[in-house]
C-alpha cells in the first residue's frame, strides 16, 4: 500500500527519467510522442523506397534495380507507408490531443496504451526484415492477391506476422480511444460539443475495430493455403482467388477512410482557428462524417471493377461510389464557408489546411471520374490510379498531418517553431509534390500501367519530370526534421493560447501542459 | 497552392490545343477505334469537364475569399457558422450532378456488358509472362510473348538504348489478329496468377483470373496495329508481357487463317521425326530463352531464394524421366508451371536436352520427340 502510495505521487511530479520513462510510460503524451517519432522514421524510410523506385523510373531501360527487386519496393512502400507511417500519427496526435481536448487526465486504458504503441516497433522489425530474407520482400503488392503472392519465398509468413501484430496495436488503439471519448469526457461536454478531430477519430476507431478483423481473417486464409493445404483462394482445390479481393477491399476501402477522416478533422480544427470564425455547419460535418463512414462499407468493389463482375452489381457499386462525393462535398462546402468572410492569416498550419483543401479535391476530382465504371475500365490499374490516390494520401492525409504537427508543436512544446522555414516547408512541398504527381494523371490516360518497373520510351518525359518532383519533395522532408527538432530543442515561447483565433480546451492548459493533463477537470459551459 | 491552381488551368488549356497522341507528351485518354472506346472516351471528357466546372466555382470561392477576406487587409470575421438551407441545397446539388453523370454511364456499362451475338471467339490465357490466344473455331493456337529487341534492351545496363528499340516494351512475336468489322467476343483466363488483358486502342481491360472465364468484347472499325500490356501484377516480369493486336480486312485475315494452320502442320511433322543432337541442342537453346530464361536466367544461373538454378540442378542432372515430369507437369505450390500444354513435343524434346547438356550442364544423354510424347 505504501509503495503503491509512493509510486502515484512521484508521478505527480513528472516522467520518470532516462529510456525506462519510454518504454515503461503510461502517460498519453509521452505514448502519443513516441507514435509521431516513430511515425516520422516510418514516412523517411517509405519515402526512400519511393526515391528508389523513382529513380529507377527516371528513364526507360532498368539502370539500378532488377524487377523482382522493384516490386519489392512498391509493395513494402505502401506497406510501411499506410501501416507504419500514416496509421500511427493519426494515432500519435490522437494520444496527445483527444484527452486534452475533452478535458481528461489521460486515455482510459493507459497500460494497454503502452502495449498497443510498442507492439508496432517488433512489426515493423520484422516487416523490414524480410529485405534480408531468402527470395526478398514481399513483392505481390500491398494488397497480397493470390495467387501472386503465395509465390513469396521466405518472407511469407513474416508479412502474415507483422500485419496481425499491426492489426492488434490498430484494434487495441482504436478501442482505448472510444473508451476515452465515451468516459471521460470533462461534465458538460456533450457529443455535439466534441472538437471536430475527436469526432472524426471517434468514427475512425469503429471503423478500424470493424475491417482490421477482416484483414486478419483473409491474411491468415492465405497462411493456411500456403502451409496448411487449405484452397480458400485456389481455383485448382474449388477456391476461390477473387474471393480474397473482395474480403481484401471490404478492410481496404474503409481503410481509406481511417487514413483520411482524422485528416478531416484536423483541417476542422485548423481553418475556423486562422479564420478567426467558428467552423461552418459543425452539426452537418458530424453527419458527413458519419455517411462517409457508413457508405466506405458497400462500395468496396470499384477497386475490381474489371475483376468480371454481373452487370448488377457494377451498377450498384457505381453509385454507391458517387454518392460518397455528396458528404465529401458537404465537407468542402463547409470549409470554403468557414473561410468566407474570415479575417484570415496564413500561418504555417493554415498553409498546410489550405493547400490540403485544394490538392485533396483535386485528388476526389479524379475520384469522381473513376467511379464511372465505363471509364474506370481505361483507368483501372494505371498512374491515373497512382495519381490519384497520391493526391489524396500526400497531399492529403499526409499533409494534414503536417498542419497538425505546425498547429501542436508549440502547445507540446512550449516554443515556437520557425515560421519562416515553416512556410519554405510548405511552400518547397506544394510545389513538388504537383511536379512529382500531376505528371502521373497524363502517363496513366496515355496508357501507362501502374506497378511496371519499366516503360515504353513514349512516357519518359513526364516520368522524368515525376522523378525530379519526388525528390525535391524527399529533400524538402529534410527540412521538416530539421524544424520539429529545433522547436523541441528551444526557440521563442508560446503562450498558452498559441493562436489568437484558437478556441477549446487544450489552449487552456500550459504550453507544454503539464505531465497530467486535467487534474481538476475543467467545465465546459 | 497557387501552383496546384496553375497546373490545373495549364491542364485546361493544354487539353484544348494538344491532340491525344502527340508524341512523347500525351496527356488524354486515347479515343481508341471501336464504337464502345469512342463512348468511354466521350464519357472521360464528359465527366472531366463537369470535375473542371465545378473545381473552377469551389476555387474561385476560396481564392477569392484568400485574397480579400484576410487580416492583413483589415477584414473582420464574420460570425455566422450555420444554414440549413446551404446545406440542404449543397447536398442536393450534387446529387443531381451525379445522377446526370450516372446515366449515360450506366448506358455504356450495359453495351460493354453485352457480349451476345458475336461474330467469333478468342480465348485469351495469361502465364508468367506470355499470352496465349486460342481460336476454337479455326482450331489455331499460339504463345505470344515480348519480341526479342525488346527483351534485350530491357535486361539491366543491356547498355542497349530503349529509344532505339522499335515499339520498345510493345512489341511481341506473334501478334493476335482479327478481323475489321466484326463483333469479337475475347473469353479471359489464366494459368497460374492474375493478369488483365488490356488494349487501350480497343477500350478492352478485362482480369484473367485462374478458374474464372471472363468475357469482354471489341469491334475494330479501322485495320492497323493496336498495342498493350498486362494491366494485373503478375510477378516478376509484370511489365514486359505485352499485347499486340492486328485488325486486319476480311481477306487479309482469312489469308492469316489459312498461313497458320499451314505452319501448325509444319510444326506437328517436327515433332514425328528423329532430331539429331546438334538440332536439339540449338533449338533448345531458342526455347530456353523464350520459355526458361525469364526465372532461370539467361545463364541458366537462376535468382537465390526465388527460382532455383538449372546449373548443377540435382532435377536438370539427374533421372531423366524427373527432369521431364518437372518440365512437363510443373511444381504445385511453386511458380514452375506446366509446359506439357504450351510446347510441342519437339520443343520439350529439344529443352530438356539443352538444359542437360548446356547451361553448364553435361549429362550427355538427350530426349526425342517421340520419348516425350510417350508421357503425355
Amino acid at each position: 500500500m505504501d509503495t503503491h502510495a509512493a509510486e502515484a505521487h512521484d508521478d505527480h511530479h513528472g516522467p520518470a527519467k532516462g529510456l525506462m520513462r519510454w518504454i515503461r510510460t503510461t502517460n498519453h503524451k509521452d505514448i502519443g510522442t513516441l507514435y509521431l517519432w516513430f511515425s516520422l522514421l516510418m514516412f523517411l524510410i517509405g519515402g526512400v523506397m519511393a526515391l528508389i523506385i523513382r529513380a529507377e523510373l527516371f528513364q526507360p531501360g532498368l539502370q539500378f534495380i532488377d524487377p523482382q527487386f522493384f516490386n519489392s519496393m512498391t509493395t513494402m512502400h505502401a506497406l510501411i507507408m499506410i501501416f507504419a507511417a500514416l496509421m500511427p500519427a493519426f494515432v500519435g496526435l490522437a494520444n496527445w490531443m483527444l484527452p486534452i481536448m475533452i478535458g481528461a487526465p489521460d486515455m482510459a486504458l493507459p497500460r494497454m496504451n503502452n502495449w498497443s504503441f510498442w507492439i508496432l516497433p517488433f512489426a515493423v522489425t520484422m516487416l523490414l526484415s524480410t529485405l534480408f530474407v531468402e527470395g526478398g520482400a514481399p513483392a505481390g503488392g500491398w494488397t497480397m492477391y493470390p495467387p501472386l503472392v503465395l509465390q513469396t519465398g521466405a518472407a511469407f509468413p513474416m508479412l502474415i506476422f507483422s500485419i496481425h501484430l499491426l492489426g492488434i496495436s490498430s484494434i487495441m488503439g482504436s478501442i482505448n480511444i472510444i473508451a476515452t471519448i465515451m468516459n471521460l469526457r470533462a461534465p458538460g461536454m456533450s457529443y455535439m460539443k466534441m472538437p471536430m478531430f475527436v469526432w472524426t477519430w471517434f468514427i475512425t476507431a469503429f471503423l478500424l475495430i470493424a475491417t482490421m478483423p477482416v484483414l486478419a481473417g483473409a491474411v491468415t486464409m492465405l497462411l493456411t493455403d500456403k502451409y496448411f493445404a487449405t484452397s480458400f483462394f485456389n481455383a485448382a482445390g474449388g477456391g476461390d482467388p477473387v474471393m480474397f479481393q473482395h474480403i481484401f477491399w471490404f478492410f481496404g476501402h474503409p481503410e481509406v477512410y481511417i487514413l483520411i477522416l482524422p485528416a478531416f478533422g484536423i483541417v476542422s480544427q485548423i481553418i475556423p482557428t486562422f479564420a478567426r470564425k467558428p467552423l461552418f455547419g459543425y452539426s452537418s460535418m458530424v453527419y458527413a462524417t458519419a455517411s462517409i463512414a457508413f457508405l466506405s462499407f458497400i462500395v468496396w468493389a470499384h477497386h475490381m471493377f474489371t475483376v468480371g463482375m454481373p452487370v448488377a452489381g457494377e451498377l450498384f457499386f457505381m453509385v454507391a461510389t458517387m454518392l460518397i462525393a455528396v458528404p465529401t462535398g458537404v465537407k468542402v462546402f463547409n470549409w470554403v464557408s468557414t473561410m468566407w468572410r474570415g479575417s484570415m492569416t496564413f500561418e504555417t498550419p493554415m498553409l498546410f489546411a489550405i493547400g490540403f483543401v485544394f490538392m485533396f479535391t483535386i485528388g476526389g476530382f479524379s475520384g469522381v471520374m473513376m467511379a464511372m465504371t465505363p471509364v474506370d475500365f481505361q483507368y483501372h490499374d494505371t498512374y491515373f490510379i497512382v495519381a490519384h490516390f497520391h493526391y489524396v494520401l500526400v497531399p492529403g492525409a499526409i499533409f494534414s498531418v503536417m498542419a497538425a504537427v505546425y498547429y501542436w508543436l508549440p502547445k507540446w512544446t512550449g516554443n515556437m517553431y520557425d515560421e519562416k522555414l515553416g512556410k519554405f516547408h510548405f511552400w518547397m512541398s506544394t510545389v513538388f509534390v504537383n511536379i512529382l504527381f500531376f505528371p502521373q494523371h497524363f502517363v496513366g490516360l496515355a496508357g501507362m500501367p501502374r506497378r511496371i518497373p519499366d516503360y515504353s520510351v513514349q512516357f519518359t518525359n513526364f516520368n522524368m519530370i515525376s522523378t525530379i518532383g519526388a525528390f525535391g519533395f524527399g529533400l524538402s522532408q529534410l527540412l521538416f526534421v530539421y524544424i520539429v527538432i529545433k522547436a523541441a530543442r528551444g526557440g521563442a515561447k508560446a503562450t498558452d493560447q498559441v493562436w489568437d483565433g484558437a478556441e477549446g480546451l487544450e489552449w487552456t492548459l500550459s504550453s507544454p501542459p503539464p505531465y497530467h493533463s486535467f487534474s481538476t477537470q475543467p467545465v465546459v459551459k | 497552392m497557387n501552383k496546384a491552381v496553375q497546373l490545373l488551368t495549364g491542364l485546361v488549356s493544354a487539353m484544348a490545343v494538344t491532340s491525344a497522341n502527340a508524341g512523347g507528351w500525351g496527356i488524354n485518354l486515347r479515343e481508341g477505334v471501336t464504337d464502345l472506346s469512342h463512348e468511354i472516351y466521350d464519357l472521360h471528357m464528359l465527366v472531366f469537364w463537369v470535375c473542371v466546372i465545378i473545381g473552377v466555382l469551389v476555387f474561385g470561392v476560396m481564392i477569392y475569399s484568400m485574397v480579400h477576406h484576410r487580416a492583413s487587409k483589415g477584414h473582420k470575421a464574420a460570425t455566422f457558422h450555420e444554414s440549413t438551407l446551404a446545406e440542404i441545397l449543397w447536398t442536393i446539388a450534387p446529387i443531381l450532378v451525379l445522377g446526370f453523370l450516372t446515366v449515360p454511364a450506366a448506358k455504356a456499362l450495359i453495351k460493354i456488358e453485352d457480349s451476345s451475338n458475336s461474330d467469333m471467339t478468342i480465348k485469351v490465357t495469361g502465364y508468367q509472362w506470355k499470352w496465349q490466344y486460342e481460336y476454337p473455331e479455326e482450331g489455331i493456337s499460339f504463345f505470344s510473348s515480348m519480341s526479342d529487341p525488346s527483351r534485350k534492351a530491357s535486361v539491366r545496363d543491356s547498355g542497349i538504348d530503349p529509344n532505339s528499340v522499335e515499339h520498345y516494351l510493345l512489341d511481341v512475336d506473334n501478334p493476335v489478329v482479327i478481323p475489321v468489322g466484326k463483333k469479337v467476343r475475347f473469353l479471359f483466363t489464366s494459368n497460374d496468377v492474375n493478369h488483365a488483358w488490356w488494349v487501350p486502342d480497343l477500350a478492352v481491360k478485362k482480369d484473367a483470373i485462374p478458374g474464372f472465364i471472363n468475357d469482354m468484347w471489341a469491334n475494330v472499325t479501322e485495320p492497323g496495329t493496336y498495342r498493350g500490356q498486362c494491366a494485373e501484377l503478375c510477378g516478376k516480369d509484370h511489365g514486359f508481357m505485352p499485347i499486340v493486336v492486328i485488325a486486319k480486312e476480311q481477306a487479309d485475315y482469312d489469308a492469316w487463317v489459312s498461313e497458320q494452320l499451314a505452319s501448325a502442320e509444319e510444326t506437328k511433322a517436327a515433332s514425328e521425326k528423329t532430331w539429331d543432337r546438334d538440332a536439339l541442342m540449338a533449338q533448345g537453346e531458342k526455347v530456353y530463352a523464350s520459355s526458361c530464361a525469364a526465372c532461370h536466367q539467361a545463364g541458366g544461373q537462376g535468382i537465390p531464394g526465388v527460382f532455383p538454378a538449372i546449373t548443377g540442378s540435382p532435377t536438370v542432372t539427374g533421372e531423366i524421366g524427373e527432369h521431364l515430369n518437372t518440365i512437363m507437369n510443373g511444381r504445385t505450390g511453386t511458380a514452375m508451371q506446366a509446359y506439357a500444354g504450351q510446347l510441342n513435343d519437339a520443343d520439350i524434346a529439344a529443352v530438356t536436352t539443352f538444359q542437360r547438356n548446356g547451361l553448364g550442364n553435361a549429362v550427355g544423354d538427350m530426349v526425342q520427340p517421340a520419348d516425350v510424347k510417350a508421357l503425355r
